[in-house]
C-alpha cells in the first residue's frame, strides 16, 4: 500500500510540479530583474491553451516528427520515476541505475534533434546541430559527476546512492562538493539555460533548444514543452537528492514521507533560485566558448574522483 | 544426434556447402542470375550449418577437436571449437547467413556490369576463412586460413575494379594486412622457439614457463599483427578505405564480423598461448588504445560524408569499446581479481555480437540506399523515408542501438563495459586508475559523440526533402534485402531486451576458458543485468514494459483531451522563401561544429582563397573557395616517414647491385668463407 503510494508519488510528481518548477523560476528571475512577471502557475495555463489549440504540421515531416513528443514526454517521465523524490527506502533494481536515467534522456535528445531536422527548414537542423554539440560534450562531465558519488556511495543504485552520501561523515564531502559544480554545468547545458541557451527567445542567434521545436504547435508543442520542464525539475531533483541527500526519507512511513516532500519541495526552490540569479547576472556564451565551459565540468569531476583516493 | 553434428564429417560439412557455392558460382559465371543464386544459396546454407554446429557445441559444452595429418612434416590441419570459437563461429555463421539472404537482391545491380561468378567465389571463400581462422589449432595451418581470409577479402575490396579509388584502397589493405601477417609470423616463430611446436595446445603449456621478456615479445607482436586486423588507431589506415569498396553484404561482413578474427586471436594469444596472470601493462596498453581507437574513430566518422566510411570509422570506434572491456579484463587478472575480469570480458564479448548485429545492419541499410542512388555521398540523399520506409524504420533501429540508447542491445553491452571501467576506477590507485578514468572519459564522449553522428547520419539521410534527383526517385528496397535487415533490426531489439539472459550464457563461455575459471558469476536472472558484487544492476523487461505503459498513458490522456482537433497539413515556415532541398542542413554542416570543437585533432582546413570586389574594404567577396578536408596525421607524421624511410634503406642495399658478374661472383665467395668459417667455428 505505501509503496504503491511512493511509486504513484515518483510517477506524478516530475510531470505534475515540472510547469511549477519553470513557473518558479520565470518569477524569480522577473523579480531580480525588477518585473512583476508572470504568475508561478502560468505554465500551466499556457499548456491547457497549447491543449485546447489546432495543429499545423509541416508536409515534409515524416512519423518521426509526429511521435517524438510523446516519445519525449514517456522518458521523461520514466526517468524521473528512476531517481530517488521522497524516499531512499524504495529500493530500484531495474532502472534506477545512474547510466539509465542519462542515457533515457539521451534517447530522447536524439529524437528530438531527429524531429528538428525533419521538417527540412534552415532553422531546425541549425538547432539540432548545436542540441548534439552540447549535449554530446556535456554527457562527460554528467557520467563523472554521478560515478563519483557512485564511488563514494559503492553503489551505481540512484536510491541507495542517496542514502550512502547522507551517511557521509562531513570530512568527505569536498569531492561531492567539486562533482556538484560540474554536475550544475550539465544540468544548465542539458536543460538548455544560460549560459548556454536562452529560454526566453526565439531568436535565432540564440537558439538551440527553441530552433528544433520551431515547427511543433497545439498538442505536440505542450507535450514537448512540458517535457523540457519536466527535464528541468528531473536535473533539478538529481542535484537536490543526490549531492544535497539530507531529508530524504529513510523508510515508507507516511509523516517522513510528507516531511520529505516538504525539504524536497525547499530543496529545489534553491536551486530553482539558483537558476534564475545565474540567468539574471551572466550573458549568454558564444557556441564555441561553450565547449570550454563543458571541459571544465568534466575535469572537476575527475579531480573530484581523484581525491576520493 | 549432437554427436553427428559435432563430428568432424559435421565441420566438413560446412566448408563443403562453401566449397561447392565457391566453385559452383565460378563454373555458373555466364548465367548472372544462376551465379548469383548458387553461390549466395550456399552461403546461406553453410551458414546455417555453421550456426547449428556451433549452438549445438554451446550448449552442450563439448569440445570437439580433430585434425588430418599432411604430408609436410610440420603442418598437420588440426581443429579445435572450444566456447571461444563456437562463439565467434555463432557471430560469423549468423552475419554469413542474413547477409546471404540480402545477397540475393543485392547482387542484382550487379547484372550486367560486373562478374557474379568471382563474386559468388570469393564471398564464399571469405567466409569459410573466416570459419577456419577461429577454428584452427595449429600455427601453420592457422596461417594458411588467415592468408586465405585475407587475400579473398581482397579480392572483394577490389570487385568493383573500374573504379580507380577501389584499387587504390584494396592496395593498402594488402600491404597493411602483410604487414600484420609478418609480424603475426613473427609471434608464432617465437613461440616455436620456446616451445619447439606450432600445434596451439603444445603452445599454450610450452609458453608457462617462458621468460617474460619473451611473452611481453609474443605479445606485443600479437597486438600488432591482430590490432592491423582489428583496425586499432594507428594500424586503422586501410579500414576506412577498405570496407566502402566491397559490395554492401561484404562490407557487413568486414566490419560485422572479419575484423573481430583479430580480437578473437588476441584474446587467444593473451589468455591461452600465454597463460598464467598477464603482466599489468599488456592490460592497460590494451584498455588505453582501445580508449583512444573509439574516441578518435567516432570523431573521424563525425567527419565523414561518405556513409559506408562513416560506417567503417564506427567500425574502429566499436572495436576500441571491445578493447577496453578486454584489456579491463586482462588488468583484473593480473591483480587477481577474477570477478571482476569475468565481467570486463563479458561485456567484450557481448559487445562483439551487439557490434556484429548493428553494423551488418546498418551496412545493409547503407547499401539498400546507395543501390537506389547510386551514389556514397550521404549529401546527396534525403527525404528517403518517405520512399523507403521500411529501409528507413531498420536503420534507425541500427542507429540506436549503435548509439548505445536503450532498450537496443548496443546499450547494454556499454553499460556492462561501463561497470567493468568503473570496478578499475574504485579499486586501483594511481595510474592504473587513471587509465581506467581515461576509459570511462573515452567512453562517455563516444556515446555522445555517436549519438551526434546517428543523428546526422539518420537525418540528412532519410528525412526532410530528397536533395538529389536520384533521391527523389528512390523506391523501397527489394524483399530480400528488407527480410535480412528485418531480422538483424529485431535481433538488436531482442539482444538488448533479454540482455540478462545473454550476458548469462557469454559468462557460461567466459568461464569455460582456462583464465577465467575460478570467476564467481552470480546466477544473474533472466531478466535482471547485474554487476557481481551488487555495485549496479539493470532490468531491460521491467525498462522496456515502463517506457510502453508510461507511452501508453500518454498517449491515451492526450488523444482523450485532445478530441475534436484538427490537424491540418502545411508548408515549413522559412522566412517566407520558397522551400528547396538546398535550405536543409547537410551532413558538412551538421559536424562542423563539433569539428571545430575538435580541430586540434581532427586539423580540418578551411577557407582557402577568397575574391573582394573591394580589396581594401574586403566587404563583398567575389568569389570564394572552401574546401573542406581533413588532414589524416596518421598518414603524415607516421606512415609517409615510415614510408620515407623503407625507400630510404631500399635505395642503400640498393647499392649492392652493381650488374657486374664478377661481382656476384664475388659475394657467392664470401658467403661461403663465412659459412665454412662459422661451420669450422661450431663446437
Amino acid at each position: 500500500m505505501k509503496t504503491t503510494l511512493v511509486w504513484t508519488i515518483q510517477f506524478l510528481l516530475i510531470p505534475a510540479l515540472s510547469p511549477l518548477a519553470v513557473g518558479v523560476t520565470r518569477k524569480l528571475k522577473a523579480l531580480l530583474q525588477n518585473r512583476q512577471g508572470a504568475s508561478p502557475f502560468q505554465p500551466y495555463r499556457d499548456l491547457a491553451k497549447l491543449l485546447r489549440k489546432d495543429e499545423v504540421i509541416s508536409r515534409d515531416a515524416s512519423w518521426v516528427f509526429r511521435v517524438t513528443p510523446y516519445l519525449l514526454f514517456t522518458l521523461t517521465v520514466a526517468a524521473g520515476a528512476s531517481i530517488p523524490l521522497v524516499s531512499t527506502a524504495l529500493g530500484n533494481p531495474a532502472t534506477g541505475d545512474f547510466l539509465v536515467v542519462v542515457y533515457l534522456l539521451a534517447l530522447g535528445t536524439f529524437f528530438l534533434a531527429l524531429a528538428g531536422i525533419d521538417t527540412g527548414g534552415a532553422f531546425g537542423g541549425f538547432g539540432s546541430s548545436r542540441e548534439m554539440l552540447v549535449a554530446a560534450l556535456a554527457e562527460g562531465g554528467l557520467i563523472l559527476a554521478l560515478l563519483t558519488l557512485a564511488l563514494l556511495g559503492r553503489t551505481t543504485d540512484l536510491f541507495a546512492l542517496a542514502g550512502g552520501i547522507a551517511s557521509l561523515p562531513v570530512t568527505d564531502l569536498a569531492p561531492v562538493i567539486l562533482a556538484f559544480v560540474g554536475f550544475f554545468v550539465a544540468l544548465l547545458a542539458e536543460t538548455g539555460r544560460y549560459p548556454f541557451d536562452n529560454p526566453a527567445t526565439h531568436l535565432e542567434l540564440t537558439m538551440i533548444h527553441e530552433a528544433m521545436i520551431l515547427e511543433y504547435s497545439g498538442k505536440r508543442l505542450a507535450l514537448i514543452e512540458w517535457s523540457s520542464a519536466n527535464k528541468y525539475l528531473l536535473f533539478t531533483a538529481l542535484g537536490a537528492n543526490l549531492f544535497f541527500p539530507w531529508g530524504l526519507a529513510g523508510s515508507l512511513a507516511l509523516g517522513e514521507i510528507a516531511l520529505a516532500l516538504t525539504v524536497f519541495l525547499g530543496k529545489a526552490l534553491v536551486l530553482c533560485a539558483a537558476v534564475a540569479l545565474l540567468e539574471s547576472t551572466i550573458a549568454k556564451f558564444r557556441i564555441f566558448r561553450l565547449p570550454d565551459l563543458l571541459f571544465t565540468s568534466f575535469i572537476l569531476s575527475i579531480i573530484a574522483i581523484g581525491l576520493i583516493g | 544426434m549432437t554427436a553427428l553434428i559435432l563430428s568432424p564429417a559435421g565441420f566438413s560439412a560446412i566448408i563443403a556447402a562453401f566449397t561447392v557455392g565457391a566453385l559452383g558460382a565460378l563454373l555458373l559465371g555466364r548465367h548472372e542470375r544462376a551465379a548469383g543464386l548458387w553461390g549466395n544459396l550456399w552461403a546461406a546454407g553453410g551458414s546455417l550449418l555453421g550456426l547449428l554446429y556451433s549452438a549445438t557445441a554451446l550448449i552442450t559444452g563439448d569440445v570437439p577437436a580433430f585434425g588430418v595429418a599432411t604430408s609436410f612434416p610440420l603442418l598437420s590441419l588440426s581443429f579445435r571449437i572450444d566456447a571461444l570459437s563456437a562463439f565467434f563461429l555463432l557471430v560469423i555463421s549468423l552475419v554469413a547467413l542474413v547477409s546471404a539472404v540480402y545477397a540475393l537482391g543485392y547482387v542484382r545491380h550487379y547484372y550486367g556490369r560486373y562478374p557474379l561468378g568471382s563474386l559468388g567465389l570469393f564471398t564464399n571463400a571469405f567466409i569459410a576463412g573466416m570459419i577456419l581462422v577461429v577454428t584452427a589449432h595449429h600455427a601453420l595451418w592457422f596461417l594458411i586460413v588467415w592468408e586465405l581470409m585475407s587475400l579473398t577479402s581482397y579480392f572483394l575490396v577490389i570487385y568493383e575494379r573500374r573504379e580507380p579509388e577501389n584499387i587504390q584502397a584494396g592496395s593498402l589493405y594488402f600491404i597493411m594486412t602483410h604487414i600484420g601477417t609478418a609480424f603475426i609470423i613473427l609471434a608464432f616463430l617465437l613461440m616455436y622457439g620456446a616451445t619447439g611446436s606450432f600445434d596451439f595446445g603444445a603452445i599454450g603449456r610450452g609458453m608457462a614457463a617462458a621468460s617474460p621478456l619473451l611473452r611481453d615479445g609474443v605479445f606485443l607482436f600479437a597486438l600488432i599483427g591482430f590490432g592491423a586486423k582489428a583496425g586499432i588507431i594507428p594500424f586503422h589506415i586501410w579500414l576506412p578505405g577498405a570496407h566502402p569498396a566491397a559490395p554492401s553484404h561484404v562490407s557487413a561482413l568486414m566490419s560485422g564480423v572479419m575484423i573481430k578474427t583479430g580480437i578473437y586471436m588476441l584474446v587467444r594469444v593473451c589468455t591461452d598461448f600465454l597463460p598464467g596472470p598477464p603482466p599489468l601493462w599488456w592490460g592497460l596498453t590494451i584498455l588505453g588504445s582501445g580508449a583512444v581507437s573509439s574516441l578518435l574513430g567516432v570523431l573521424y566518422a563525425l567527419s565523414e560524408h561518405d556513409l559506408k566510411r562513416l560506417l567503417a570509422y564506427h567500425s574502429i570506434e566499436n572495436i576500441g569499446i571491445i578493447l577496453m572491456g578486454f584489456g579491463s579484463a586482462l588488468v583484473f587478472l593480473s591483480a587477481g581479481f577474477t570477478a571482476l575480469a569475468l565481467l570486463g570480458m563479458i561485456a567484450a564479448l557481448f559487445h562483439t555480437l551487439n557490434h556484429a548485429t548493428f553494423k551488418a545492419l546498418l551496412f545493409f541499410g547503407a547499401g539498400a540506399v546507395i543501390s537506389q542512388t547510386h551514389t556514397r555521398n550521404i549529401e546527396e540523399y534525403g527525404g528517403l523515408i518517405r520512399s523507403m520506409p521500411q529501409t528507413a524504420l531498420f536503420f534507425l533501429a541500427g542507429s540506436l542501438a549503435i548509439s548505445a540508447l536503450p532498450p537496443f542491445n548496443g546499450f547494454f553491452s556499454e553499460w556492462m563495459t561501463f561497470q567493468a571501467l568503473f570496478a578499475g576506477v574504485g579499486t586501483f590507485s594511481l595510474v592504473t586508475k587513471a587509465v581506467f578514468l581515461l576509459g570511462v572519459g573515452s567512453l562517455a564522449f563516444t556515446g555522445g559523440l555517436a549519438a551526434a553522428c546517428f543523428v546526422k547520419a539518420f537525418g540528412v539521410t532519410f528525412l526532410a526533402r530528397p536533395r538529389s534527383p536520384e533521391a527523389g526517385r528512390a523506391t523501397e528496397a527489394p524483399l530480400s534485402l528488407r527480410l535480412a535487415m528485418a531480422a538483424l533490426a529485431l535481433a538488436t531489439l531482442l539482444l538488448g531486451v533479454i540482455a540478462g539472459g545473454v550476458s548469462r550464457a557469454v559468462g557460461a563461455i567466459v568461464q569455460a576458458l582456462p583464465a577465467f575459471q575460478g570467476g564467481a558469476l552470480q546466477p544473474a536472472s533472466y531478466t535482471l543485468l547485474r554487476v557481481d558484487t551488487g555495485f549496479a544492476a539493470v532490468s531491460l523487461p521491467a525498462l522496456t514494459a515502463v517506457l510502453v505503459g508510461v507511452a501508453a498513458a500518454v498517449a491515451g490522456a492526450v488523444h482523450l483531451l485532445t478530441r475534436g482537433r484538427r490537424v491540418t497539413l502545411g508548408r515549413t515556415w522559412d522566412c517566407g522563401a520558397d522551400l528547396t532541398g538546398r535550405m536543409e542542413i547537410t551532413a558538412t554542416a551538421f559536424s562542423r561544429s563539433i569539428v571545430t570543437v575538435f580541430r586540434g585533432v581532427l586539423k580540418p582546413t578551411g577557407q582557402t582563397e577568397i575574391d573582394y570586389h573591394d580589396a581594401r574594404l574586403r566587404y563583398f567577396p567575389k568569389s570564394g573557395l572552401v574546401r573542406l578536408e581533413f588532414r589524416d596525421i596518421w598518414a603524415q607524421f607516421f606512415y609517409q616517414p615510415l614510408q620515407k624511410m623503407t625507400l630510404g634503406i631500399a635505395g642503400q642495399i640498393k647499392k649492392i647491385q652493381v650488374g657486374n658478374i664478377n661481382v656476384y661472383i664475388g659475394y657467392i665467395l664470401v658467403t661461403l668463407t663465412f659459412l665454412l668459417i662459422m661451420l669450422a667455428a661450431r663446437p
